[in-house]
């Protein structure tokens, strides 16, 4: 009885719901994802350059590590030096 | 140097492993040596998608532990001579996989292979986190469901905090939105999210958009991996998605729904 469906009232847009319900989950979710400081990435750029003035360096060289313990940040930064030849 | 691409999900049973074995199949199929890993240790089925369940002799947590070589584990697929399954243990747990281990196999694999696969549990467990902890890019998997889309977010949070990439600060994950079972006709009904909802939602590139298809139950059946069934919508859907992750432009296919004629529509299903 599928011609039955053309008389009846439309069916509500539960996608709408579910799309409205996620984004509301979904910026909860997200609030305090951000790993460190938005200044992080650039921070990184730079101090590539610096010390590139001095001593080549991949770019694997520089790690950034972010910590939070107890409502305390540690931003712990590592450069691993070439071996000198 | 191989690439390690890690398929996840977070939520079970949208597809994570129908989805690996595709993958790697049609890598495999356009000429790459892959290697496909089950990291599902505990509760393994990528060898019965593959077809290879009865050729199981060693698996991962083998090799980590040294009790058998990478070349003994590894299973050559019957089909393409390029493409290798490494079966995850059915009779350990999860604790059996370390992270120094799955790396030293990681590592070695390398050396051999172009792509390697690796087929996540679903959680967010240790099987999970080792999963994606050395990927260079990731294919989230998705289905238009609420639940199932807010677990991808949360494992898209961890794919930028808990990498190898992310702790080195050497670069991030490469992200990649896989939609399956998909059903046009229900988002044109509005019972379905769409796929510009998921994008919007989740906000990262989509690589593919897999239809709800019974070809994927019959391939499991048969143990063949559904991108084989060239005749079936998901399995050319599935080819497309290789395609476009090799660089290769092709249209998203099987978004609309099928036309149907006024009879159809009448005393259609």
């Amino acid at each position: 009885m599928d011609w039955l469906k053309f008389f009846r009232s439309e069916p509500k847009n539960t996608a709408s719901i579910a799309k409205e319900r996620l984004k509301v989950v979904v910026a909860h979710q997200r609030e305090g994802r951000t790993n460190g400081p938005a200044y992080l990435p650039k921070l990184r750029e730079e101090l590539l350059l610096v010390v590139r003035k001095y001593v080549q360096v991949p770019d694997s060289a520089v790690h950034i590590h972010v910590q939070r313990e107890a409502g305390l940040e540690v931003l712990e930064m590592n450069i691993t030096l070439p071996e000198t030849s | 140097m191989a690439k390690i691409i890690v398929v996840t999900s977070g939520k079970g049973g949208v597809g994570k492993t129908t989805t690996s074995a595709s993958f790697a199949t049609g890598l495999a199929m356009r000429g790459h040596k892959t290697a496909v890993i089950d990291f599902d240790v505990g509760l393994r089925n990528l060898d019965l998608i593959m077809g290879c369940e009865r050729r199981v002799v060693f698996d991962f947590v083998n090799v980590i532990h040294g009790e058998a070589t990478l070349r003994q584990a590894l299973i050559k697929d019957k089909q393409h001579d390029n493409l290798f399954i490494l079966a995850a243990s059915q009779t350990r747990d999860k604790d059996a996989l370390t992270a120094d281990g799955v790396g030293r196999v990681l590592d070695e694999l390398a050396k051999d292979f172009d792509y390697i696969v690796c087929d996540s549990p679903a959680g967010i467990e240790k099987g999970a986190h080792l999963a994606m902890y050395y990927a260079d890019e990731a294919l989230v998997v998705t289905n238009p469901e609420v639940s199932s889309v807010r677990d991808s977010d949360r494992v898209l949070g961890l794919l930028a905090s808990k990498t190898r990439r992310a702790e080195t600060g050497n670069g991030r994950v490469k992200e990649h939105l896989v939609l399956t079972r998909y059903n046009p006709a229900r988002v044109q009904k509005g019972e379905m999210l769409s796929v510009d909802d998921v994008r919007e939602i989740l906000a990262i590139p989509l690589l593919g958009v897999i239809p709800e298809s019974p070809a994927v139950l019959s391939s499991s059946n048969a143990g063949v991996p559904v991108i084989a069934n060239k005749d079936s919508d998901a399995g050319r859907a599935y080819e497309d998605l290789v395609a476009r992750f090799l660089g290769e432009p092709r249209e998203h296919r099987f978004i609309a729904p099928e036309k149907k004629g006024l009879l159809g529509r009448l005393f259609g299903t």
